[in-house]
Parts: structure tokens; C-alpha cells; sequence
């Protein structure tokens, strides 16, 4: 089975504000659209006109509600590689096409040595390995490597296709192996979580959490102005004339 | 085992070339960068410089390669061989094609230009299709704005000049609180996405009030999950409580808004509820300075706001602030009735009105920033009051839709927050008069054989005497735009024209002539009847009823198969477009800004862009300003020609930037023939940034009024004064009561007696107020996926992976009370008409509001899509249970089902119920209808490898 480096230099991933996504899917078809023509080419689709499709998407969107009632929430909630510290769909794998990179800790695949016996997806607990059935090779989320260090890109566009797209500014790229850098002190201030940390594979992507509501649930009710001044009577409809006929410059 | 690291190029360029343009997945128009290795389109990416995206890009714009390489493409102009709907076509030359269009429209011009019915979807080239009806000589002329959003842009225009979307926009960097009515995924796309994105980080308050709790809605503050259709009482009620509690920016008001006017008292007369003038036509207010009657547009006056004062002639007149007060004022605003109306409790109305309050007065913005006002009087600050809304289709999309959008900026300017700091911001060339100047052409005597409109044919009425009517007062256009049913069309009403031109109500069209429109399918109500309307014919004839059909569009669409002619248009990355400040502009606050689409890829069919083969057709007609003096073609190089070389006026053509022989003007300017060379080098767009001194109060604002005169964006530097009291419509209800040389007939005079109230107000939608509640006791609507908003998503095979079926979706509550569990199927019923689907349960809905995805459902074989595509087998549509024409009333007559003042097709309005369908029904959508076959042929690829052939590039 495949070994993993000691350590790694950076922790490479993505912080996803969940407070911020509105589900749009810009990141779920940029990475299609980055990733189909770049180191995992093609990201090949079934059907694509016909009764199912279906095809290898690098990044996915979930909408769904949590809780009910007064405290019912929607949620919008993408889910990609997490380019975990100790992945086992690393571990897993027999011919060692699925790696971590000491350098920078992404995972990866090298479809040259894939055999595509998918056991990197049963042991993903995330399900972000996508079998690509045309090329009989397993994908997933590369942080966009072609990207990150692309030197005939502008510094500013040296990330993910998914964080560049993200229209909200709900997707942050960088180093979660750096405690200052400005990704780790989002997570810090916003108390950033792991996904399923019980699973043990300590993922560098974070979340952070949707924000407390500001509704009905958590304000006070305003007073009721007719109620106290006594409506029925007129007596607030004069006191706003009479609070209105003032002298007023232009 | 030991990790065999690849080779990972690591800097692999993305393509050999990179071209910038514009987007148009969507209505939004983002400016892109489209890389291109070998000829093929390699990646999409936003374009950082522009303004309107800043370098993001949706989900629609980064799955455009799946749109412009899409089967379903048309190959060739078509000509129809088979009947109507049969879908057997011939493939014939654009000369051919041409040649016929030219001969149909040629006859019909010679003998009466109105029975050319032209109407165009999701153009964004009106200004060339408006011009071009005009020219021709129909007033029979719209794109689709009468069945999307007129009520929004009219209600806007005339109380202040502006409107949401293009027309203006929160001040997203500065704002303190903001409210979002009715936006499901839709207008605009990103600029709304990065927003909510810029307030979430700011940490300000976003309130969402929609039916449904999805995208947007799902992130704000406070979810108001209110009922369908009654947003205007909910912010009658809002209004009513700032009045009772006294928080309502009165200095604002005396400076910025009619409040002051004084409205003529003296029921009877032919001038009841009209504003006093005085001999020089002003406007009369009452001077508290002086004591007397006063000039109210003058600046030294202290105008009175209430109580009663008498004219020079006697009568009595009141500030129309004493009127509208009085209104809100009242019981039936109180937030206990819009508690039991909207469903929203009456405390957090009472809340909200204090939480906008408490923003607006309490954290007022000062920016140090000096500018001077319409008096010519210099203020050393900019002053702000940071609560800000927008609105679109839900507010819109009614039959109540023109005066809930009225009450919405009323709100807005009670709480003083219009063109100022942290409230809602105008993007020139708005702010422009209330409303604009221009009227409707194609008044009764003005189109005549081989003759074109005296104007365009799109305006703003200001009273009776704008309507086009025939002496009995029946329509004249054959939308019935601008006639009684709808006096303030302002943007026709596209989804009347089938139905009218097939019942020859008020007459028959010869030749019908769309582009970009699938009005046989999603964009129709009552799908059924339109298919009839489109295959019915006249038996004394033997014609079809709608003798003629060109179609132009880039996709095999539903309509396809119903027209006689087809124009096949170019994907947006095959063709020149301009977007135009005389078209729907894509401004910013800070600055007015246009843009050009330029090919990037050449067509690898025999399509043309639709713009230049009009061009050519109106060459062919030799319309006056298609041809020169000689006859020739004005412009013999297509769209690009037009787009540098036509003048609307002097100096004024489609693009503002680059103007003038040297390419230096801005706004009016010669012809400059390097005119796109400089807009490719520029990414495809000009943004003009505006002063300081002109970014703020621009209704009120010296410098800017002055510039936008000078660059042609008004006529006049005049300030745009507020219309809380909207005189025009009282001049409409003035004919009503007996009064003036154009009335309307007996039959519409309670209607306009009812609705045209220059004072908002709040009213039950129609088919709610015409139908049993207890047999219809569920509204039903539809949203738009946000990543198929305004775009053909379901042929897109990235986009239709992610939706390509829809649910009716209902609350968890109601579908237990109705014994429905989740993804039981059942039957929805309407007045007109049943559809069967699925349902899937939610708690995030209004209990009394049914909704699904909007357009999901596609016909069987339309679009490129296999027969057995789940569009087509579970896929469904609400139109088919939308009638287009309400309940016989007031004499037998059927009004649309549209809005009263503007004729806005009321969408969603629709009232249903609905029933579990039988276990053996389970399965399938209903209606069903004939598959459709494409005449190019079916291609049916069983795996899309696309991308591979960047493969060896890329490592």
C-alpha cells in the first residue's frame, strides 16, 4: 500500500464559508470547466444529452434544510477533496497512483498508474473521488495544480478555478499549515471545523459555520406604538400632522 | 510502497490565444476572457477590469463551452415544408431565406405596415429591433420586458427616475441594512452574488422577504416567508409605522419630491386630484415662509407638507403629502391587517420598521465629500441614510406588481435614501425625467403603407391623449399595449400577441416575426391554447389563422417547429454585439459603462447573427436609414457596421467610448471607424468614472445634471423631482369619470376608476380575488435555478447534470394535512387546466405557497435532448395551468392576465390545488405532447470526452 510523507511543508486547501454560499454552483462548473481540459482531462460525461446524466465533477454542491420550524436553515454545502493529513485513500492504494505531495500536501492521482480499482473511493469517508468510467481512471480535486504555480498566469489568478470563480467570496485558498496566514485566521476567528473529524483523517480544508440569525428568534419585538398611544382615537395620525407641519427649508 | 510522483507540468499556458467579450448566459452581461487552444474554446474565466463582475463568474458563464457546443444548434435556414408543428423543414440558402423574408415583409409593408407583429425574447440589441420596427413602419413592436419585469422599470421611471438592476442599485460598500423583496436566483446574477458576499463580510443585515427560502434568501439575517402577491401591504404596513412613530426624513422630502405639490380638492371637476399650477405651469406649493402660494420647484421656499389652503380661484388644494400620509396612516395599513393579509406577524413588521428607522436616522453616513446642488448651493458634505432594497420578479410579476413597486420606493424616499450614501444609488443615464419624455409612436393616422413610425414605438404615456386607440377607444397595437387594458405598456405586452393575432383581436397579423423567444413553450401561459392559436386555421382561407412565422434562434427550441421560416442565429461567441447605453444599460453608480461582444470563434455552420441579417432584410426592404441615397446598403458590414457608423442623433451612436476622429469623446462624437478596435484593446467595454462631486443626490446634483446633458443622457438639466403622488395616473382616472376628449368605454371605467390611483396602494391579486379560495387555496409559483437563471440550461450538458428534472415543492405541514409524502406524485389544478408531477417536501416555504423550478420541463425530442431525457419524462411546467386571459367580466370582456396599469403578465398570480395521484399515475409527467423532431437530425452522443483533446497540452 502507498505511504505518506512524514510531514509536509504546507497544508495546502480551501476554507468554505457556509455562511457566505449561496449554492450557485459557479465553483461546482469552473472546476468542470478548469479541470476537463487540464491535468485530469477529460472529466469525461455519460449521457451527456440522454435519459441520466452523469460525468466526473471534481466539486460538488448540496442544498438541503437543517432543523425544523422557526429554526429550520438551508444549506448550501460544497464538497471536495479535503486533502487530508492522513488520507486514506493514500493508504489504500495498491499501485501508488494516489499520493500525497510532500512539498505542499495535496493528493493526488497519476492516472498513468491507476489501475482504477476504486479503493481509494471506498475509503474516502467524504465521497470525493470521482471514477471517471471512459477512462477507467479514478479523479479528484487537484487544488488545481496547473494553476496554483502557473507561471504564465497573473499572481493574483495563481488559484484554484473554484475560488477564482466563487461570486460571493465564499472560497479561500492558502497555507493551513501557517497559523498567520489570512486563511488560518479566518478559521480562527471564525470557528472553522472539520468535516467528520471523528473519522481520524484530519482534513486541511475547514469549514466555517453559518453565522447566529438575526430574526425574530434572537430580537426583541419592537413596542407597539398604537397600542400605547391608543389608535382608535385619531390621536396618533394628529400628533404625526402636527409633528409634520414644521417649518422646512429646502 | 514508494510513491512514483508524475511529472506535473506545472506551468502549462491555458491556450495560444485569449479574446476578451461579453457574456451572455444570462441577462447579467459579464465581461469574460475566452481561451482558445487550436481554435476550440479551452476555458472561460471573468474579467477582472470589468464592471460589472469584477473577474467572478457564475455558474452558467464558466459552463458556456457546453452552450456554444451544443447539438442542438440549428445548421441552415430552414423552410417549413411540412404543417405547422410537424417539424419538417427544408434546408434552404440564406439567399433563398432571405429573399422570402424580404417578400413577405415587403407586402405587408406595402398595404399596412401594423400587420407585422415583431417582438423579440432576450434581445439585448433593442435599440437596433426597436429602430428597425420603427423604420419599417409597425407600431407592433416589444422585446420581453411585458412578461418579465415592466412593472419593476415602470413603477421606477415614473415615481423617481430609475429603477433596480440597470437602472440603480444598493450602495453595496456602505450600505448598513439591506432588504431583498422577491429576487429568487435572478436579476442581476453576479453583481447581487458578490453583494451579499461584500455585506456578509461587512456583517450587515440581510432581510430576505420571499415565498421561498432558497439561494440567496437562504443566507439572509431574517427569512419573511410571506404570502404570494402581498408585499405591498406589507410595505403599506412598514410605512404605516414609520408615519405613527415619526421617523421619516421630512427635509428630504420638501427638497427631492412632490410631497409639497399642492393636488387641486373639487370632486366633479374635470380637474379633481390634478396639481395646482400656477400661470407659468409650476407646480403651486404653500410658502410657510411667506405665507402665501409659491412656485414649488423654487429653492427659497419653506413648503408646508400639511393642511388645507386655498387657490387664487377659490378652491380648495392640500400638500399630496396630506394625502398620502392620510392613506398609510389609516386602520388599513395597520400591521395587524398586514399580519392577517401577508402572513407575516404583525410584530415583526412593527421591528422591521424600527430596525430601517434606527439605521437610516441613527447611523447616517457623512462622507466628506462636497458637491453642489440643483440651486446651484454648495453643501462641504455628502450625507447618507445607509438602509438600501432591491426588488425584482416576485414583487413584479403580478397583477398588483405596479403599485407594490411604487410602494416599495416610496418607502425609499420616506426613509430619504434614494442617490445617497449607503442607500440606493442611480447608474447613469438614470436618473432621467418622471417619467422619460418619449411617448409611444403609431398614434391613430400615423402608420400608413411604406411609410415608417413618426417615432419609436415604445414610450411613456402621460396622460390619455399618449394612448394609441381608435376613436371608440379599442387598441390600436395588437398587444393591445397602450390602450385601455394597459395605458402604461411601457414595454408591450409579448405575451398577448399569439393569442390576439390567432383570435384577430383586435385584428389579425399577416406575418408574425420573434427572435429569441420560446413562445410556444415556457414563455407562453396556457401552453396548450398558444399551440392551438399557432396550428389553427381560418377555414374560409385555408390559411393558418397566423399566416406567417419567422423564427430567429441559435438552438432547436420548442418554437422551432412552429414557424415557416427559420433564421438560424450564431452562439454568443460566433458574433458582434454592442450593449448600449440606448439599450439596457450595464452602468455602474460610479459611472455609466458599455460594452461589445466581438467574435471569438468562427461558425462552423451556415448561421448568421441575427442582427446582421435584419440589417440586411431592412437593406433588402430599403427602409429609410438602412439604405443610402442611392438605395444601397448603409451598412454592407453587418452589426460591426452599424454599431460605429449609425447615428441616433447627432454625435450619439450605439457606443459612448471612443467617439470622435481621434477615438477621444465620450458620450457624442463622430463616427470613429477604430471605434471596437479601441474596445478590444480596452476588454471589450468603456466605463466612464464619474467626479466625485457627480456620485451622489445625481437627481439633484449640479455637476452631474449638467454633464449628462452634455454628453445626451437627458434633455434638459433639470432636477428629477420624486413622484410620491403620481399626477399622471389621475389623468387617466379623470377620463373615467366623463372627462376629457379621450375616454375609455363604458366597460373599462371602473377598472381604471380602481387602478389608477395616483396614491399607491395595496390590492388582491385578480385570480386570487376572481377564483374560490377554498377550491384554489394554494398559490403556486416558480423560481429559476440560479445556475439556469435567464439561460437555456437544459441542453447544457455540465448544467443539466446538476438539474434536469423538477419538483413541486411544498411545506411539510400542508402535504401532511393533504396525506402527501415526499416523492408522491400528484395533480396540480388550476381554473384552466391539470399537471401531474412529482412533489418533494420542504420547511423553508410559505405553508400556503406551492413552487418548482421554472423551464426544467422541455418538450420530448426539443433542445437536442434524448426522448426519454427526464426534461421531457418528469420534467413539468406551471404555464399550462396559467391562463392568459382572466374570467369574462364588466360585459362579457377578458382582460389579460396582466397588470391593470402596465399590462405585466401576472405570472404569479395563479391559484391551484392540489390532490395525491394514483399509485398506478406514478411515473410520468403530464400533459404530454407530439415529440418534436429536429430537422437537422437527431445526434445522440452516449459519452462527451470533451477536453481531451487538451489533454497532451495540459501535461
Amino acid at each position: 500500500m502507498t505511504t505518506l510523507p512524514e510531514s509536509t511543508g504546507k497544508k495546502l486547501g480551501l476554507v468554505i464559508d457556509l455562511d457566505t454560499c449561496v449554492g450557485c454552483q459557479a465553483c461546482a462548473t469552473s472546476c468542470k470547466e478548469w479541470n476537463t481540459g487540464g491535468y485530469s482531462a477529460p472529466l469525461t460525461d455519460q449521457q451527456p444529452y440522454g435519459a441520466d446524466p452523469h460525468g466526473a465533477w471534481l466539486n460538488r454542491i448540496h442544498g438541503y434544510e437543517v432543523g425544523e420550524g422557526s429554526q429550520s436553515r438551508t444549506v448550501h454545502f460544497p464538497r471536495s477533496c479535503l486533502h487530508c493529513e492522513t488520507p486514506a485513500c493514500v493508504t489504500v492504494c495498491p499501485t501508488g497512483a494516489s499520493y500525497k505531495r510532500a512539498e505542499d500536501g495535496i493528493v493526488l492521482v497519476n492516472p498513468d498508474t491507476c489501475i482504477g480499482c476504486k479503493l481509494c473511493s471506498w475509503a474516502c469517508p467524504y465521497g470525493a473521488r470521482e471514477y471517471d468510467y471512459a477512462d477507467g481512471v479514478m479523479k479528484k480535486c487537484t487544488l488545481c495544480i496547473d494553476r496554483i504555480y502557473n507561471e504564465t498566469f497573473e499572481p493574483e489568478d495563481r488559484i484554484p478555478a473554484c475560488v477564482r470563480a466563487c461570486p460571493t467570496g465564499a472560497r479561500h485558498f492558502g497555507d493551513l499549515g501557517d497559523p498567520t496566514s489570512a486563511v488560518s485566521t479566518l478559521v480562527a476567528e471564525r470557528g472553522g471545523f472539520d468535516l467528520l473529524p471523528e473519522t481520524g483523517y484530519k482534513p486541511v480544508n475547514k469549514y466555517l459555520p453559518p453565522r447566529p440569525r438575526r430574526d425574530a428568534t434572537t430580537t426583541p419585538a419592537a413596542p407597539d406604538v398604537s397600542a400605547a398611544n391608543g389608535s382608535d382615537d385619531g390621536s396618533v395620525s394628529a400628533r404625526f400632522f402636527a409633528w409634520a407641519d414644521k417649518m422646512l427649508s429646502r | 510502497m514508494p510513491t512514483g510522483e508524475p511529472h506535473i507540468a506545472l506551468s502549462a499556458p491555458v491556450g495560444d490565444t485569449c479574446k476578451t467579450t461579453t457574456c451572455y448566459m444570462c441577462a447579467c452581461r459579464c465581461g469574460i476572457k475566452v481561451h482558445l487552444r487550436n481554435g476550440k474554446v479551452r476555458y472561460i474565466e471573468g474579467n477582472r477590469d470589468h464592471p460589472v463582475n469584477r473577474g467572478v463568474l457564475c455558474g452558467k458563464g464558466s459552463a458556456g463551452i457546453m452552450q456554444h457546443y451544443s447539438p442542438a444548434r440549428l445548421q441552415a435556414p430552414l423552410k417549413r415544408v411540412g404543417p405547422r408543428g410537424s417539424g419538417e423543414f427544408a434546408e434552404i440558402s440564406w439567399d433563398e431565406a432571405l429573399g422570402l423574408a424580404t417578400e413577405w415583409l415587403g407586402d405587408v409593408r406595402q398595404k399596412d405596415p401594423s400587420r407585422l407583429a415583431l417582438f423579440t425574447g432576450r434581445d439585448q440589441s433593442q435599440a437596433l429591433t426597436g429602430w428597425f420596427a420603427q423604420q419599417y413602419g409597425t407600431p407592433n413592436f416589444a422585446a420581453h420586458g411585458g412578461f418579465c419585469s415592466v412593472n419593476m422599470a415602470a413603477a421606477g421611471l415614473y415615481t423617481f427616475g430609475g429603477s433596480f438592476w440597470e437602472f440603480g442599485d444598493p450602495d453595496w460598500d456602505r450600505t448598513k441594512y439591506f432588504v431583498l423583496f422577491g429576487v429568487a436566483e435572478d436579476h442581476a446574477s453576479n453583481p447581487i452574488k458578490t453583494a451579499l458576499g461584500k455585506l456578509k463580510a461587512r456583517g450587515v443585515k440581510i432581510v430576505a422577504v420571499n415565498p421561498v427560502r432558497t439561494g440567496y434568501n437562504a443566507i439572509a439575517d431574517e427569512w419573511i416567508g410571506i404570502r404570494p402577491g402581498t408585499d405591498g401591504m406589507l410595505v403599506g404596513a412598514l410605512i404605516h409605522e414609520l408615519l405613527q412613530t415619526q421617523r421619516i426624513d421630512l427635509d428630504y422630502l420638501v427638497r427631492y419630491t412632490n410631497a409639497p405639490w399642492l393636488v387641486i380638492r373639487d370632486p366633479g371637476a374635470p380637474d379633481d386630484g390634478l396639481i395646482a399650477r400656477g400661470e407659468n405651469g409650476k407646480p403651486l406649493a404653500f410658502d410657510k415662509k411667506s405665507g402665501t402660494l409659491a412656485d414649488a420647484t423654487l429653492a427659497d421656499i419653506a413648503p408646508a407638507l400639511v393642511g388645507e389652503y386655498r387657490l387664487p380661484d377659490g378652491r380648495t388644494a392640500v400638500p399630496s403629502f396630506t394625502l398620502m400620509a392620510e392613506r398609510f396612516l389609516s386602520a388599513e395599513y395597520s400591521p395587524d391587517k398586514a399580519a392577517a393579509i401577508t402572513g407575516v406577524p404583525a410584530d415583526t413588521i412593527r421591528r422591521l420598521a424600527r430596525e430601517l428607522a434606527r439605521t437610516a436616522f441613527e447611523e447616517q453616513i457623512t462622507l466628506d465629500m462636497p458637491w453642489t446642488d440643483w440651486a446651484g448651493r454648495r453643501h462641504e458634505t455628502t450625507t447618507g441614510r445607509p438602509v438600501s432594497m432591491h426588488a425584482m420578479r416576485g414583487i413584479s410579476a403580478h397583477s398588483n406588481g405596479f403599485h407594490t413597486c411604487r410602494l416599495l420606493h416610496v418607502l425609499q424616499i420616506l426613509l430619504g435614501s434614494i442617490d445617497c450614501p449607503g442607500g440606493f444609488r442611480y447608474k447613469p443615464p438614470f436618473p432621467r425625467p418622471t417619467p422619460p419624455p418619449n411617448r409611444p409612436a403609431g398614434k391613430l393616422g400615423s402608420v400608413a403603407a411604406g411609410k415608417p413610425l413618426p417615432g419609436a414605438p415604445l414610450g411613456f404615456p402621460q396622460g390619455p391623449e399618449d394612448l394609441l386607440v381608435d376613436g371608440e377607444g379599442q387598441p390600436l397595437r395588437i398587444d393591445k399595449a397602450y390602450s385601455w387594458d394597459a395605458p402604461i405598456a411601457a414595454h408591450g405586452l409579448m405575451h398577448m400577441v399569439i393569442t390576439n393575432a390567432a383570435n384577430a383581436d383586435p385584428y389579425p397579423v399577416d406575418v408574425l416575426f420573434m427572435y429569441m423567444a420560446n413562445m410556444s413553450w415556457n414563455s407562453s401561459m396556457n401552453v396548450p391554447a398558444v399551440l392551438r392559436y399557432l396550428t389553427e386555421k381560418d377555414p374560409e382561407t385555408g390559411d393558418y389563422r397566423i399566416p406567417k412565422i419567422i423564427y430567429s434562434d441559435a438552438y432547436f427550441s420548442e418554437m422551432v417547429p412552429y414557424a415557416d421560416l427559420i433564421l438560424p442565429d450564431t452562439t454568443y461567441l460566433e458574433r458582434w454585439d454592442c450593449i448600449s447605453l440606448l439599450d439596457r444599460p450595464i452602468s455602474e453608480p460610479d459611472g455609466p459603462a458599455d460594452a461589445i461582444r466581438q467574435p471569438v470563434v468562427e461558425p462552423d455552420r451556415d448561421v448568421r447573427p441575427f442582427q446582421t441579417v435584419l440589417i440586411d432584410i431592412g437593406a433588402r426592404l430599403k427602409l429609410p436609414g438602412f439604405v443610402d441615397d442611392k438605395g444601397a446598403p448603409k451598412f454592407p458590414g453587418g452589426y460591426a457596421d452599424y454599431i460605429v457608423n449609425h447615428e441616433r442623433g447627432p454625435g450619439i451612436g450605439s457606443l459612448a467610448g471612443f467617439r470622435g476622429a481621434d477615438g477621444k469623446s465620450y458620450g457624442k462624437g463622430a463616427a470613429n471607424p477604430k471605434q471596437l478596435d479601441a474596445y478590444i484593446a480596452n476588454g471589450c467595454f468603456y466605463h466612464h468614472h464619474l467626479a466625485p462631486e457627480q456620485r451622489f443626490y445625481k437627481h439633484a446634483n449640479k455637476a452631474y445634471l449638467d454633464w449628462a446633458k452634455e454628453v445626451g443622457f437627458i434633455g434638459a438639466a433639470d432636477p428629477v423631482i420624486f413622484q410620491l403622488y403620481l399626477e399622471p395616473l389621475q389623468k387617466f382616472r379623470l377620463a373615467a369619470r366623463g372627462h376629457g376628449a379621450v375616454q375609455p368605454p363604458a366597460s373599462h371605467r371602473r377598472r381604471i376608476e380602481t387602478f389608477f390611483d395616483p396614491i399607491p396602494f395595496w390590492y388582491a391579486p385578480f385570480e386570487g380575488a376572481v377564483l374560490d379560495e377554498a377550491e384554489f387555496p394554494l398559490h403556486a409559483i416558480t423560481q429559476r435555478p440560479m445556475h439556469m437563471y435567464h439561460s437555456w440550461g437544459s441542453q447544457n450538458a455540465w448544467l443539466r447534470q446538476i438539474t434536469a428534472e423538477n419538483r413541486l415543492y411544498i411545506h411539510r405541514d400542508r402535504a401532511r394535512a393533504l396525506g402527501i409524502g415526499d416523492d408522491d406524485w400528484v395533480w396540480i389544478t388550476s381554473a384552466i387546466g391539470r399537471v401531474k408531477c412529482q412533489v418533494r417536501l420542504m420547511e423553508g416555504v410559505n405553508p400556503d405557497t406551492v413552487w418548482t423550478w421554472n423551464a426544467l420541463g422541455k418538450r420530448k425530442g426539443a433542445w437536442g435532448l434524448a426522448p426519454d431525457a427526464p426534461e421531457a419524462t418528469r420534467g413539468f411546467l406551471l404555464n399550462h395551468l396559467i391562463s392568459e386571459l382572466l374570467p369574462e367580466r364588466e360585459g362579457g370582456y377578458r382582460f389579460s392576465n396582466s397588470d391593470p396599469v402596465t399590462g405585466q403578465a401576472a405570472w404569479y398570480d395563479l391559484r391551484v390545488r392540489i390532490e395525491k395521484a394514483k399509485p398506478e399515475e406514478a411515473g410520468e409527467s403530464w400533459p404530454r405532447f407530439e415529440r418534436l423532431v429536429n430537422p437537422h437530425g437527431e445526434m445522440q452522443l452516449a459519452v462527451s470526452s470533451f477536453g481531451s483533446e487538451f489533454r497532451e497540452a495540459a501535461r
